[in-house]
């Protein structure tokens, strides 16, 4: 494997397409997302998005907000070369949600919050409630390596430059 | 943001390695041989340990209480001192006054100033406490994960650098090439692919 330091950097720009082709799948391809989350949950873009575009000397960033924003600035930011910097995501399975914010360049994941846990009625209850503090963090984390690990399978693939790559193409010029 | 916190910041990491068993009692003995010693009496301005998940400023790591299931539970604990520059210049000047007035010159060498600037910092930093930070984290030990409950530049380069110093295990973040690396499911020939990837051009 290459130096750590030496990857983070060259192969940052994964991230930001991951963003980018997560937010395409979410907005046009369901069927790809319900084939990696379980069952009858769901994924949908939450209350922020980062785009920044490094194609001109300095970098433009550009920060959507709020739960009902208009994601429509994002896309034209996309016309003009952006990629997606930072994603914050909803995840419905049954009746439980968690929010996270996923950050392209690290893949790390803040502002998680996962379902709420009734608080410990006394001690013994601790553990309990660690462990379904844990299996709460696991579900979301094995749900970003699911969709990650798709994401690498198809981004090292002919089919990327073939078909996906067209395909998010026209979905930013349309 | 503790790990119980309604909200939470994660960074992962692959342990590369493992340690002599039995496991709990090694962790332990390095926990122990590595936790935070305070520095509230001394003139130190910054120090970096192990500490307990459930009682951080007093650290106990006797009989596996840092033991959950599976996991294993702990804290990076911070302390520093921080010395506003304000304080630092106010002490600093008067001091030199005082020297001054004393030696009767009316000028003092660069040395003379940089020494006093360390006396003074020095002085104040036995005055002032430190101000902890803690940082949970989740070591799954059978699956070679930790979870560090902090997205924090700085205190990722303190973990990595604690970790290593203390277990002689060598971190590696999840980041977008490590995550593809290690995730399983790439074929030899798609990890060659994947080194050799560029940035892909969205715009038409």
């Amino acid at each position: 494997m290459l130096d750590v330091s030496v990857s983070y950097n060259r192969y940052k720009f994964l991230g930001f397409e991951f963003l980018t082709w997560l937010w395409f799948l979410i907005d046009n391809d369901q069927e790809t997302i319900k084939k990696t989350v379980p069952g009858e949950a769901s994924l949908a873009i939450g209350n922020r998005i980062v785009l920044v575009n490094t194609r001109k000397d300095a970098v433009e960033t550009v920060l959507i907000k709020g739960e009902e924003a208009d994601l429509q600035e994002g896309i034209v930011a996309m016309r003009k070369g952006a990629v997606v910097a930072e994603v914050n995501l909803s995840y419905r399975n049954g009746d439980q949600e968690w929010r996270f914010t996923l950050k392209g360049e690290s893949l790390g994941v803040s502002d998680l919050v996962p379902p709420a846990t009734a608080p410990p009625e006394s001690p013994e209850d601790a553990e309990g409630v660690f462990l379904e503090k844990v299996y709460l963090y696991e579900s979301v984390l094995a749900l970003i390596d699911k969709i990650f690990q798709h994401f690498i399978k198809e981004r090292v693939s002919p089919d990327w430059n073939r078909t996906m790559v067209p395909r998010i193409r026209k979905w930013i010029s349309s | 943001m503790g790990l119980l916190s309604s909200r939470v910041s994660i960074t992962r990491y692959k342990v590369e390695g493992e340690l002599q068993a039995p496991v709990v009692e090694s962790v332990a003995n390095i926990l122990k041989e590595n936790a935070i010693v305070d520095i509230d009496e001394g003139d130190t301005e910054k120090r970096v340990g192990w500490t307990s998940f459930d009682n951080p400023f007093r650290p106990v790591f006797e009989n596996s209480s840092f033991v959950v299931g599976p996991y294993l539970i702990f804290s990076l604990r911070i302390d520093k001192k921080t010395i506003p520059p304000k304080i630092i210049k106010k002490q600093y000047e008067t001091e030199m006054a005082n020297r001054l007035a004393e030696s009767g010159r009316n000028y003092l060498a660069r040395d003379e100033k940089k020494l006093i600037k360390e006396e003074v910092t020095r002085i104040l930093a036995i005055r002032i406490p430190a101000t902890p930070h803690v940082y949970d984290l989740i070591w799954n030990y059978e699956a070679s994960l930790v979870w560090f409950f902090s997205t924090l530049a700085s205190a990722n380069t303190e973990l990595e650098e604690l970790f290593f110093h203390s277990f002689n295990l060598p971190l590696i973040r999840l980041f977008p090439y490590t995550m593809a690396d290690l995730l399983p499911g790439l074929s030899d020939k798609e990890r060659d692919v994947l080194a050799t990837l560029s940035p892909t051009d969205f715009m038409e």
